[in-house]
């Protein structure tokens, strides 16, 4: 049945592939950041309780739940590089690492940057934001055990090992504003009910979303081709590529 | 349009150093996060090239001794 | 195959060989101890003596004391049988080899977390922990070190093969500790108030009993890719 994944395993095809892709994800992702940015600034109401630095909303949330996708992302890369010797899979999840961590980062910084007008602080040592700094030391761990091994195969299999491991914190940071009683408000979408936000405010949060899952996929797709020609340097395909491009 | 004027639209309602700092942050990450990704490919040919070159040359070495 | 002997059989006498091991070089137990004891007490010589102010740290330090008494401990957990090809002989063996982990596990849990929960009531005692607090210690201690050393002991088998991986390990591990630290601290600062602290300790059971079942494998997975 899923017979004609095999293929894109190999190396060659995996990249041939990704540089069709790369042009449609990066593409959509710049128009919809683009479109999703301008109108939740200049557009979207004025929150009547929180003003205007509601609209740090619309980086935030992106970016922490995004952080979260990516890292279930990575974790599932692992396990099926793990589980079913893929090696593009190890490569994959090692070309999100970054940037998962590059995306948690901005997710813990924008909410600092929320929390100062609207709670007076810049950190509270708060469940949900905890959760969502270990998930930044994970991430960390994960490229840190990936960079500390010499041979590239087993510091793939090792960082894996690592991420699914980590997948237990993905829950908890998930569900931190139910479980505990949190200074951080619940979330604002609901997939099943109404959203406790108004369409005009909606619309740009969803449109940004997106557009950051899509410029993930576009980043990892560039860091994915990177990785796939160093580890396979002493291709054929790759030695024609080097030279075609490399020498100058 | 939310806002009337451009030093309104600056101001933020008051805010405008929070979401300011957020925004700038965030797209400053992204700008050098993507700037490294895309040099990277460029970076990993160049070096498989230069390692041709020198391979190259370790052989000629050798063929003329 | 021909295994030779029982799973049973395997599980004790490996239990039993690290147990006399240790006993042999007993530096290996009492140094954790020891750092565990003297952690706690640079504490009142940071923060200041007073009473209300030791009390109410008292859980947080010693459970903080405790996670870093058993990573530093973890270390040595596989690296002499690293180096001296012990561990490979283990691995080429026909029994499986998440029992021969966990057994090794379990020695090295009985031989620094037992000790540190006994000594950790006195530990208690000098911090002026609310005396209805000793109980929910000693339970949350039980509960969670066996978790931290299974947790834990996936970040050694990660990390046995490199040479430098001291400073790598706390960050790969000290991540993955920080749920039972929160839950085991809850428990006791809910006990020092005289509310139900069993909610807590329930968690911190099946988070025990999740690693019991689970970390054995990803150890097993670890020390593959170590030993390569």
């Amino acid at each position: 049945m899923w017979k004609w994944l095999h293929p894109y395993a190999d190396p060659q095809r995996a990249y041939q592939l990704s540089s069709k892709l790369l042009p449609w994800f990066s593409l959509l992702a710049i128009s919809l950041i683009g479109i999703g940015t301008v109108w939740g600034l200049l557009f979207a109401p004025t929150d009547y309780q929180q003003g205007d630095s509601y609209r740090i909303i619309f980086i935030h949330v992106p970016a922490a739940s995004m952080s979260m996708a990516a890292y279930m992302a990575m974790a599932s890369a692992a396990f099926v590089g793990i589980v079913w010797q893929i090696k593009s899979a190890d490569w994959m999840a090692a070309a999100i690492a970054p940037i998962g961590a590059v995306i948690t980062f901005i997710a813990l910084f924008t909410g600092a940057a929320w929390g100062k007008p609207m709670w007076g602080t810049w950190w509270v040592w708060d469940a949900r934001l905890t959760s969502e700094l270990v998930l930044l030391f994970l991430y960390l761990g994960v490229i840190a055990l990936y960079a500390s091994f010499e041979d590239k195969v087993l510091a793939a299999r090792a960082a894996g090992i690592l991420a699914i491991v980590g997948v237990i914190n993905i829950p908890i940071i998930k569900y931190s504003v139910e479980w505990w009683s949190s200074l951080h408000q619940g979330s604002t979408i609901k997939i099943t009910e109404k959203s406790a936000m108004p369409d005009s405010m909606l619309y740009p949060l969803l449109i940004n979303i997106l557009g950051f899952g899509l410029m993930i996929g576009a980043l990892s797709l560039v860091r994915f081709k990177a990785e796939i020609l160093a580890r396979n340097s002493m291709r054929p395909w790759v030695r024609e590529l080097a030279q075609a491009k490399g020498v100058k | 349009m939310q806002y009337h004027s451009l030093a309104e639209f600056l101001n933020m309602g008051g805010y405008a150093f929070f979401v300011w700092l957020a925004y700038g942050v965030t797209f400053g990450c992204l700008a050098v996060l993507i700037i490294t990704t895309l040099g990277q490919e460029s970076r990993v040919l160049k070096h498989i090239a230069n390692k041709m070159k020198r391979e190259e040359r370790l052989k000629q070495n050798r063929g003329s001794k | 195959m021909e295994r030779g002997i029982s799973f049973t059989q395997a599980f004790w006498t490996l239990l039993v060989r690290d147990i006399k091991i240790a006993i042999r070089h007993r530096g290996d137990i009492f140094n954790p101890l020891l750092f565990f004891i003297l952690v706690v007490t640079l504490f009142p010589l940071g923060v200041g003596p007073e009473p209300q102010m030791l009390s109410r740290i008292a859980p947080g330090v010693i459970w903080v004391a405790a996670l870093l008494a058993s990573m530093l401990s973890l270390e040595r957990l596989f690296k002499a049988d690293y180096s001296d090809g012990t561990l490979e002989q283990m691995l080429l063996s026909p029994q499986p080899l998440p029992i021969m982990v966990l057994a090794k596990v379990i020695a090295h849990w009985l031989l620094t977390g037992v000790p540190l929960i006994i000594i950790a009531p006195l530990l208690g005692l000098l911090l002026n922990l609310e005396s209805g607090s000793y109980g929910a210690l000693i339970s949350t201690l039980a509960l969670g070190t066996p978790v931290l050393s299974l947790l834990g002991a996936i970040g050694v088998a990660l990390t046995v093969g490199l040479r430098k991986g001291g400073v790598l390990l706390s960050l790969l591990i000290l991540p993955l500790y920080i749920p039972v630290l929160i839950f085991a601290t809850s428990a006791i600062d809910a006990a020092g108030m005289n509310l139900p602290y069993d909610g807590q300790l329930a968690i911190i059971a099946a988070m025990l009993v999740g690693s019991l079942t689970l970390a054995p494998f990803a150890i097993g997975a670890s020390l593959r890719v170590s030993t390569n």
